[in-house]
């Protein structure tokens, strides 16, 4: 699994993160950490337009989320 | 969840915005500030008596309720984090920037939309600015930019300026201590709890559809997504419809209330204002939603805001309106004297090496 640990840092760099592993490991699983409500949904709602599902844990004041 | 974030919701988003804009500015704010939060900043430095320009010196109530609408919703629906530690003096310095790039254009991205809903085409010219700093700011990204991560801080942390707006709200409605415009655009607001409402609801609407006007466009070029656009064409097509009903839609570069026509700096002016924004995360507005839900960080560059309009008007950055002549006055061409000029040009080398060079990640 490849993880992407975006926690604290600002828009846009998450999103851009995740596309960038995405891009470099096609149909691998990515576990993307984020810490903001906003980067969480963005990353998400990204992750869906490219056809992927998306599994999201909240672990205390982070957020995991397992995209495949 | 997703409800928030479809298409519709956040158009909905900017029709509710544009609506409030519309009922500020038939309520007394300036015609077309109406609630521009460049403009809003600079009034309150004035009334907190952080630069002495007369004619802008109010308490604005709306910014206190941006800030506190999203403080409210961002506690109310579990988003509220107090976090710091992501390059904060970086952050303050890029507020200031934006604040001497939007008194040079004369209004922050907001108000650039809301005057070109009234046909003002210097603002169009602005719009280029803006989008050619988005872009820089874009490049700087792709490059490896980063001001690097916020870190969870004490719950407290992000008490302190919603906490302030509190206090200073209050001391605004209850005591002479600050300062209040007797004429020019400072002396024209909507009634206290107008404006204050206006603004709780306004920054509420924000935060939950994370409405950002440089993130818009920097999203289009980043990643094609059109999801923060669809907030501000919507915006955009409220003022539009409102301006050509009510009558005051003129197509023109000059005759348009504080504006000018000094194309240049009117691009230039807004360009800084783009990309500082990239670089710090979000438009003027955005951050004092940021500052809203927690964050110290957007904190600092709401304070850079404030020290960068003190700054503007202190060392006469700020550009002058035009004027036509009267009886008593001759025409004032306006725009932005040699220290205006000099300091967005400074500030263009400072953002080139704050995006391009400092902030890069091969720099740690």
């Amino acid at each position: 699994m490849v993880e992407v640990d975006a926690r604290g840092l600002s828009c846009p760099e998450p999103l851009m993160m995740t596309q960038a592993a995405m891009k470099k490991n096609p149909g691998e699983t990515l576990k993307v950490l984020v810490t903001e409500p906003h980067t969480r949904s963005n990353v998400e709602r990204y992750a869906k337009s490219q056809g992927k599902s998306v599994e999201v844990t909240e672990k205390g004041s982070e957020f995991e989320l397992i995209i495949k | 969840m997703n409800l928030f974030y479809s298409k519709k919701t956040l158009a909905l988003a900017g029709v509710i915005m544009g609506v409030i804009a519309i009922i500020l500015a038939a309520a007394g704010n300036p015609g077309n500030m109406a609630i521009c939060t460049a403009c809003f900043i600079r009034d309150t430095a004035g009334a907190l008596k952080l630069h002495s320009a007369e004619a802008v010196q109010y308490f604005r109530p709306e910014i206190a309720g941006i800030i506190l609408g999203s403080f409210l919703i961002a506690l109310a629906t579990k988003e509220y984090r107090s976090t710091a530690g992501s390059s904060p003096m970086i952050r303050f310095i890029l507020g200031v920037i934006m604040m001497i790039g939007a008194l040079v254009f004369l209004g922050c991205p907001l108000r650039m939309l809301i005057r070109m809903s009234a046909g003002d085409l210097n603002a169009y010219v602005g719009l280029a600015g803006f989008a050619a700093g988005v872009a820089t700011g874009a490049l700087a990204l792709k490059k490896g930019f980063s001001l690097g991560r916020n870190y969870e801080t004490k719950k407290a942390g992000g008490y302190m300026i919603p906490g302030l707006m509190v206090l200073l709200l209050i001391l605004s409605v209850t005591t002479g201590l600050m300062a209040a415009s007797e004429k020019g655009p400072g002396s024209l607001h909507a009634p206290l709890l107008v404006a204050l409402a206006a603004g709780l609801v306004f920054g509420a609407v924000a935060q939950k559809s994370r409405t950002c006007f440089a993130g818009s466009i920097r999203d289009i070029i980043l990643l094609k997504n059109f999801d923060l656009i669809t907030i501000i064409g919507a915006f955009f097509a409220v003022m539009l419809i409102y301006n050509i009903t009510a009558g005051n839609f003129h197509a023109s570069f000059s005759g348009q209330p504080i504006a000018h026509a000094q194309h240049l700096w009117n691009f230039l002016g807004l360009y800084i204002v783009g990309f500082a924004a990239v670089l710090a995360g979000g438009c003027p507005l955005r951050q004092l939603i940021l500052t809203g839900q927690g964050s110290s960080d957007a904190g600092c560059t709401f304070l850079g805001m404030l020290v960068g309009a003190a700054v503007s008007h202190n060392f006469g950055l700020a550009s002058s309106a035009a004027a036509a002549a009267t009886a008593d006055t001759e025409a004032v061409i306006g725009g932005p004297a040699a220290a205006g000029k000099a300091a967005v040009i400074l500030s263009i080398a400072v953002l080139l090496y704050i995006g391009f060079v400092a902030g890069q990640k091969k720099a740690d």
